[in-house]
């Protein structure tokens, strides 16, 4: 009984803790802040909960209303959904810890927009049907379009502009295609269309499959796989660090959505629509990791860098996914988490790197010498190994279990060889941007640049570096523990694989009893 | 029935892409809204186009009208009411920001 109401409670609390928030509004920022961090932490503990209940292989379902599948609306929380959480709170507590420094005080109801983010997020990952993807879809980005844009600013509001249209297209693409599929099989809930795809009439796959392919753009686009990246550098460069950190995990929406639709749905067992998009994957996936790579290479300032590296690295995740083996989603699997953490990271410390470099802000060219100079090279040199993926860092292991997977795959010296050379070419590029921002300054201009920063109120440098710090640390854990959460990646890709328990558990679920 | 419906969706969902890749701000919003539109009406039919029948379980009868889609619409028409009003108070906070209603803020 107890055990049931857990599935929901990822997405209650940071919806009651939204509208708790905006009844607060008048409230000092202070009490906010103390609320928003809880819930959170909150979310955490939930997260963790769920995690133990379903790390045995049990899929919990809890039925909305008590209205039983097909024909209400179902949450579900498989091993991957519990890992979704996970990454989600613990990246939004590092994400909210850097934003209470001051930057949600740059506009109005920034903790009400995070937590109906973390509502979409979660709700997105826990939900059994589409069109309930497609509604959870909606809260995350809109949220998301006011949080791009919270603070304000000419490049800000131009970028949203973008990131929103292309948004509401995508947004009407999933409508036609859960129509499509709607109106062929007569089903939205995701169990009873594995069931129903693979019995589809012959005259009408060919709907089913082009409502499939429609999908996948759509996922593409929330992913930001080539060619429907070219939205993502500009929003991400020109949100707050926070905010940038955060969507970290947005991408990865579209991610467990390709993973979830088209291994559950689309998948081994589809029948006619069986592996709807393996031969699209990963050649889409090689090509957005090339492209990265160029646009990482071609970068005129830090942020625009980073956005890129996370273009980057939805490359190499798709490429893991791709395999549609399952080691390689077990890599990618453990790939994810690693990618979230190491760009918010990056995202977080480029804005504090900038804050110190008065006028060149993050832009690659000779300014001052940043106070903390020394500490701030040494995070800015993890960062950079962490996200190329040397040794010995979790991008490391995150790679060789991607390359590990790929051996035996046919475009195995396709794969091999992107991946070397555009971790080559992002080497190259970080170290020369590491090098101007840390080497090549006004040596002269360092006093003054440390007694203005002083003056203009920079915050104490340990606040700016617990959530730093805390998102490497997680990577770190990540290394440490590679063995255990490996066993648990090995587990939710077979879980993934093998759909027939998630059908099972849904489809003979009648709710609480 | 079919063929005119079929010829509505198409008409609006192409005036719409038509639209959205105009380069200002008020005709990609137009185009945003006829698209919403089609996928409105397209979600409708996709119950089948039927008249006068009872979409509630009722005793005697044996064909019953859809009854989702109705559903899935109402919720749809209320995202997109939503988001257009987004979208138009952006773009009038980007012609106010950016001096000019172009969706790329450029002057011509």
């Amino acid at each position: 009984m107890m055990i049931n109401h857990l599935v929901i409670a990822p997405v209650l609390l940071p919806l009651l803790m939204a509208v708790l928030l905006l009844l607060l509004r008048q409230q000092r920022l202070f009490l906010q802040r103390i609320l928003s961090i809880i819930s959170v932490i909150g979310q955490i503990v939930l997260a963790i909960g769920l995690l133990v209940a379903v790390g045995s292989g049990e899929i919990l379902v809890y039925a909305v209303g008590n209205w039983s599948a097909p024909f209400g609306i179902v949450l579900v929380a498989d091993r991957l959904a519990a890992w979704m959480l996970m990454i989600t709170a613990l990246l939004s507590l590092c994400a909210l810890i850097y934003a209470v420094r001051g930057a949600d005080r740059a506009g109005q109801h920034f903790h009400v927009l995070f937590q109906l983010q973390l509502l979409g997020l979660n709700g997105a990952f826990l939900t059994g049907d589409l069109f309930n993807l497609f509604v959870f879809f909606e809260v995350l980005l809109l949220a998301s379009y006011s949080l791009l844009l919270h603070g304000g600013g000419r490049l800000r509001t131009k970028a949203g502009l973008h990131f929103v249209v292309i948004n509401l297209v995508g947004s009407t693409l999933f409508l036609f295609a859960v129509g499509t599929l709607y109106g062929t099989l007569g089903t939205l809930n995701m169990a009873d269309l594995a069931v129903k795809v693979a019995e589809t009439a012959p005259e009408n796959i060919f709907l089913v499959r082009t409502a499939g392919l429609l999908l996948f753009a759509v996922f593409a686009l929330k992913a930001a796989l080539l060619p429907l990246y070219a939205w993502l550098p500009a929003a991400y460069a020109h949100t707050s660090a926070s905010v940038a950190a955060l969507f970290a995990i947005m991408t990865k929406v579209g991610a467990y959505s390709i993973l979830r639709v088209y291994t559950l749905i689309f998948g081994q067992q589809a029948g006619p629509a069986a592996n709807l998009i393996e031969g699209w994957l990963l050649p889409l996936a090689l090509a957005t990791l090339i492209v990265g790579m160029f646009g990482v290479l071609a970068s005129t300032h830090l942020r625009q860098q980073v956005a890129y590296l996370v273009v980057v690295s939805i490359g190499s995740l798709f490429i893991a996914f791709g395999l549609n083996t399952s080691a390689g989603i077990a890599a990618g699997i453990y790939y994810l988490p690693h990618s979230t953490f190491a760009a918010a990271a990056f995202f977080l410390l480029t804005d504090a790197i900038a804050n110190r470099r008065g006028e060149a802000s993050d832009k690659f060219e000779v300014g001052m010498a940043i106070t903390h100079q020394r500490l701030f090279g040494v995070l800015f040199f993890t960062a950079a190994v962490l996200i190329i993926g040397l040794p010995p860092l979790s991008g490391f292991v995150g790679k060789f279990l991607i390359l590990r997977a790929a051996i035996g795959h046919p475009g195995l010296l396709w794969i091999m060889s992107i991946v070397l050379v555009t971790s080559l070419l992002g080497l190259i590029a970080l170290a020369r941007s590491g090098s101007l921002l840390f080497y090549r300054t006004h040596a002269a201009e360092a006093t003054i640049a440390s007694a203005t920063s002083a003056e203009t109120g920079i915050m104490p440098v340990t606040r700016e570096l617990i959530p730093i710090i805390s998102l490497l640390a997680l990577c770190l854990i990540l290394v440490i523990q590679a063995g255990p959460v490996m066993d648990f990646a090995l587990a939710t890709a077979d879980q993934l694989l093998k759909p027939s328990a998630y059908i099972d558990a849904v489809l003979s679920n009648g709710g609480i009893r | 029935m079919e063929a005119l419906i079929a010829l509505i969706l198409g008409t609006l969902t192409a005036c719409g892409v038509y639209l959205i890749l105009r380069g200002r701000t008020f005709p990609v919003v137009l185009g945003l809204t006829f698209l919403s539109y089609a996928v409105n009406l397209f979600l409708l039919v996709m119950g089948r186009l039927t008249i006068g029948k009872p979409p509630i379980i009722m005793e005697g009868v044996t064909d019953y009208a859809d009854p989702l889609p109705q559903a899935l619409v109402l919720t749809a028409i209320v995202i997109g009411f939503a988001m257009t009003a987004f979208v138009i108070v952006l773009s009038l906070k980007a012609q106010a920001e950016l001096g000019n209603d172009h969706v790329d803020g450029k002057h011509k």
